[in-house]
């Protein structure tokens, strides 16, 4: 007998969809409806045969054999022990109860906790941080919101209903024609599926945001004359034109994306950004949004700034306080400089993100133990791979959209061969640590499983012969 | 056939996504990810026709692809490749102190590689990190 679960809300993107129907019968999924592309795919794939249902360590031959979760807890409490500085890394895709168990392990290992905003909206975190956030929630871009702007942002691609349940389509309550009453603005280097959706495109020239945010404020501020001719590639009469719309609207949102965190400026671009929004606040009402990855990467920022007073690159290492430093704390960094004698990749996949001269730092020298539902590129790699319960299919628990409102998220199949969640995981890794510690296992910075694996062919990255 | 130097953008596609979500080790993400898009204009410059191999070389490594016509159109001198295994082959880890690497906006040279092969994702991961025992475990 099939059942019909409504309001699910979806573990894919920061838009956090909470409107989807999903039918289910004995512990498979058969349909999900209103999700996207994307988020269809998570459900389907928690159904599909090739699962790994324990977990598994890495053999000397490369393949991997099946072990207990006693054998993968003990070998991860024992790797968190010895090594001087671990590094966890990852929980874009876990819930707030499983970071906040990952920063108790953290703190008692002496650990540097890093989530994917390192890679990803940290920057903005650094504006923030300089700038302030003067933000919403999505439900009042929806309701008020007559001016629209997704600044360096692929929302069609990243965020495939966000568009239609907040930023272009959606009738709200001063919103009531919907598209038709909004002026959607795209600026991006390439014409987007976005920005075909969009009143107006600018064709921004590739690292060049940072002028665009100028100019834009040099006009809100009254130094029209004084604008260049062409700014980064955009006719001056085409910036007046958008921000005669701006100044126009009753009510403007700025969404920005990888575009301003990814290219040269870094937090820069997030800073003049949000300082365009104070400008435009003088004149009408303005906020912005980063939009963020992940549907709980807003998660570890909200949790780990409650437990450790710090969003991300938080390091424990000293043991008498948290300490926070985005260049030398921050997981890229650290692998590029080979700061780190362990690796704990979860809820993510550095193996396929990280640029491949940042990970072979840490995938060809330390000990690694993946935490990850799925077969990813970390696991392929790593001395254990322990599977573990998709959040908001397998298991429930808080995620925080990326307006940081918190979203609560269920479970709608039981886990998969009874695997662990991450919370249950993290909690016996915590007590499996507190057992070794009393049982005299120290801190030496060795490590006994880190030996170089003799059967396996070493291979120096070279063009094919 | 001419290389080009173009400046390379490596950001998130739908396509890659659902892939992605349906495995990294499964055909359709290598077929999604193994590309790299430029305008028409460029690939004609380049004196090949659209979906031929070419090698991407930049500051810090070089990866295999397929060109293809950008779907999301490319102004000339711009190029994207799917945010992947293949895409973090060529990006640099330079941070600017923020940690975040040079996703976006670094210069790349693309030159006719016709008969090169593409490598998939598990063998480039697993190479790199010298743990390639000389097969796939996880065909695709």
């Amino acid at each position: 007998m099939s059942e019909v679960i409504k309001n699910v809300a979806c573990p894919y993107c920061g838009a956090c969809c909470d409107d989807l129907v999903v039918t289910v019968e004995n512990g498979k999924i058969l349909e999900v409806q209103n999700a996207c592309v994307i988020g269809t795919e998570i459900y389907h794939h928690a159904s599909r045969e090739g699962r790994v249902g324990s977990p598994r360590m890495r053999q000397p031959d490369g393949t991997y054999k099946d072990i207990t979760y006693d054998e993968a807890i003990d070998y991860t409490a024992r790797m968190l022990i010895k090594a001087k500085k671990p590094l966890i890394y990852g929980f874009g895709s876990t819930n707030c109860e499983g970071q906040a168990a990952a920063g108790r392990v953290a703190e008692e290992a002496g650990a540097v906790l890093d989530n994917c905003a390192s890679i990803c909206h940290g920057s903005s975190f650094l504006a923030i941080f300089d700038t302030g956030y003067p933000s919403c929630t999505l439900g009042e871009v929806k309701n008020r919101a007559d001016v629209v702007i997704y600044w360096g942002s692929n929302a069609a691609h990243a965020h495939p209903r966000h568009m239609s349940r907040y930023g272009v389509f959606p009738r709200g309550f001063f919103t009531n024609k919907g598209h038709r009453g909004r002026k959607v603005i795209t600026v991006d280097p390439r014409y987007t599926d976005t920005a075909r959706c969009s009143d107006i495109f600018l064709q921004v020239k590739q690292g060049h945001d940072y002028d665009l945010f100028d100019a834009f404020r040099m006009v809100m501020r009254g130094y029209v004359d004084d604008v260049p001719e062409i700014v980064a590639g955009i006719p001056k009469e085409k910036i007046l034109e958008v921000c005669d719309i701006i100044k126009m609207g009753r009510y403007v949102h700025i969404f920005f994306g990888m575009g301003l965190c990814h290219s040269d400026g870094r937090n820069h671009n997030v800073d003049i950004a949000i300082n365009l929004v104070r400008d435009i606040n003088e004149i009408t009402k303005c906020t912005i949004m980063a939009m963020r990855g992940h549907y709980n990467i807003a998660g570890p920022g909200v949790v780990w700034s409650w437990q450790f007073g710090f969003p991300y690159c938080i390091d424990l290492s000293k043991g008498s306080h948290a300490h926070m430093n985005p260049g030398e704390t921050s997981s890229v960094d650290l692998a590029n400089r080979g700061e780190v004698d362990a690796f704990i990749n979860i809820g993510t996949d550095a193996g396929a993100h990280f640029p491949i001269r940042s990970f072979e730092k840490l995938g060809s020298r330390v000990p690694m133990v993946t935490i990850d539902p799925s077969v990813n590129m970390a696991a392929t790699v790593s001395d254990v791979h322990i599977p573990v319960a998709i959040v908001g299919v397998e298991t429930g628990g808080i995620c925080y959209r990326m307006d940081n409102v918190p979203i609560q998220y269920r479970a709608v199949v039981p886990p998969y061969n009874g695997i662990l969640t991450d919370e249950e995981l993290f909690n016996r890794i915590l007590n499996r640590m507190l057992e070794l510690k009393t049982e005299g296992i120290e801190c030496d910075g060795k490590w006994e499983y880190a030996k170089p694996l003799p059967s396996l062919i070493p291979v120096k990255i070279e063009p094919e012969a | 056939m001419n290389a080009l130097h173009l400046n390379m953008v490596t950001q998130r596609a739908v396509e890659e996504g659902e892939a992605m979500e349906a495995g990294k080790t499964t055909q359709k993400y290598f077929d999604v990810c193994t590309v790299i898009e430029m305008n028409a204009d460029d690939i004609k410059a380049m004196e090949i026709p659209p979906n031929a191999i070419v090698k991407v070389t930049s500051e810090c490594g070089e990866v295999i692809v397929k060109a293809i016509i950008a779907r999301q159109t490319c102004p000339r001198g711009l190029c994207h490749m799917r945010q992947s295994v293949w895409a973090n082959q060529v990006v640099p880890p330079r941070t600017q102190s923020t940690g975040e690497p040079q996703y976006s906006g670094f210069p790349v040279t693309v030159e006719p590689a016709l008969d090169a092969r593409i490598v998939p994702a598990v063998e480039l991961v697993q190479k790199a990190c010298n743990k390639w025992n000389g097969k796939l475990l996880w065909p695709m």
